[in-house]
């Protein structure tokens, strides 16, 4: 006993979830204009996704994660990388001033935007791996920005602050958040910068400027792009990039 | 030597949704840091063989197998069978949308009752739903995180929301 409409409400609910291509919504969407009990599933899909916004995300205690660091401390010991380092640095010496901080600027976290906030921070923690690489290298920005073109639907700015101490290093694309996003990677000192660059009109993000995992998160919009910074820079340094970004020709 | 030594900038970025998605399985704070223990020194072990790709779906792939371990240890009177016979049949057997979906969740959003009419699904109902709506992953990476194929992600999801949905009428009404 099958309901003949049991396809289409999980074609249905795969629109809703984002996982259909341009066609398939497009046909999709000529279908529920006729059809009732289409109409009253998106409206249940939509009120249910506004439910679950309300549910307690469970986050990490500060206690775990300094629990995971000495344990974990001995294989993580070697040499290299800065970024690791430095995570298990603020995760060993988490005082209490510290992991009050953290967990104020966890709680306020907006619920909106925060699963492309860490889909941007692990993007820039994976392009710090060892092999991956930037799509275009070049410090040149008329060799950059011309490599966007026909990769992407929209035109990303892209500026170089060389001569304030942030050199352009190239750049590359990602999928981001279901859409395609231009990451410009800068540098300063030895600390690597990722600019991240998408089309959005409305407000302006909030909060501007945050922290997620050790790595400090400016973002802001210009002009119908929405910009996020992510770097292991001082927060204040990295908020002077985003000043200085905007205030370049 | 070098994988080792960026095994902390791989996974740790991952820590809260994996605290996340063990608290929402076990139901219970002192089994999920327990199980993200375990599974973090689990996926240490396994990290010469992470191939790069999604990390938060092979952290939580792992934290999913290392939860589903411990219910099966703890036999806890609430942990509900790990898997339901039938997959496929399973999305036509509760009731569409009534005559007024929208208002019984809106008067039901209420967070303690929605969580508690979550923390009530049964748990392979549940992990899809936190996977989708709070991890907001894709149907690929949940797929990926539970071994199952796409189809079944899709309709464990459908049937997921239809019972939290049924759940909700029934407790308004």
């Amino acid at each position: 006993m099958v309901p003949p409409s049991c396809d289409q409400a999980l074609l249905l609910q795969a629109e809703f979830d984002g996982e259909l291509g341009t066609a398939q919504s497009v046909a999709l969407a000529g279908h529920r204009e006729g059809c009732a009990a289409c109409q009253a599933r998106w409206t249940e899909l939509v009120a249910l996704r506004g439910a679950l916004k309300t549910v307690p995300y469970h986050r990490a205690s500060p206690a775990l994660a300094r629990a995971l660091a000495e344990r974990l401390a001995p294989a993580t010991a070697a040499p290299r990388p800065r970024v690791a380092r430095r995570w298990w640095r603020e995760a060993a010496s988490f005082g209490l001033g510290a992991a009050l901080a953290a967990s104020l600027v966890l709680t306020m976290r907006p619920a909106r935007d925060d699963g492309m906030l860490a889909a941007l921070v692990d993007d820039h923690v994976r392009a710090l791996q060892p092999g991956h690489f930037i799509d275009v290298i070049s410090t040149d920005r008329h060799t950059v920005k011309p490599w966007f073109d026909g990769k992407l639907d929209f035109a990303p700015p892209v500026k170089d602050l060389a001569a304030d101490g942030f050199p352009l290093r190239g750049g590359r694309l990602d999928y981001l958040g279901g859409r395609a996003v231009a990451a410009l990677a800068y540098e300063h000192g030895k600390h690597p910068i990722d600019l991240f660059v998408w089309p959005e009109r409305g407000a302006q993000p909030t909060p501007p400027a945050t922290e997620r995992h050790g790595y400090n998160v400016v973002q802001w919009t210009a002009d119908g792009m929405a910009l996020t910074a992510v770097s292991d820079l001082e927060r204040d340094e990295l908020e002077d990039f985003a000043r200085l970004w905007q205030k370049a020709p | 030597m070098a994988q080792e030594s960026s095994f902390a900038a791989v996974a740790l970025p991952h820590l809260d949704a994996a605290y996340n998605l063990a608290r929402w399985l076990t139901g219970s704070a002192d089994t999920a840091e327990e199980v993200v223990q375990d599974a973090m020194l689990r996926a240490l072990t396994y990290f010469p063989s992470f191939r790069g790709g999604n990390a938060r779906a092979w952290v939580l792939q792992i934290v999913r197998n290392t939860a589903y371990a411990a219910l099966t240890v703890r036999r806890d009177a609430r942990a509900v069978p790990l898997a339901t016979a039938d997959e496929d049949d399973g999305i036509h057997d509760l009731p569409d949308p009534g005559d007024d979906p929208e208002t019984a969740l809106l008067r039901a959003r209420d967070r303690a009752l929605i969580e508690g009419m979550l923390a009530r699904l049964p748990v392979e109902l549940r992990e899809a739903l936190v996977l989708r709506e709070l991890e907001e992953l894709s149907y690929r990476d949940i797929a990926q995180i539970t071994e199952l194929p796409i189809g079944t992600v899709m309709s464990r999801l459908w049937r997921a929301r239809r019972q939290l949905a049924a759940a909700a009428r029934a407790g308004v009404r």
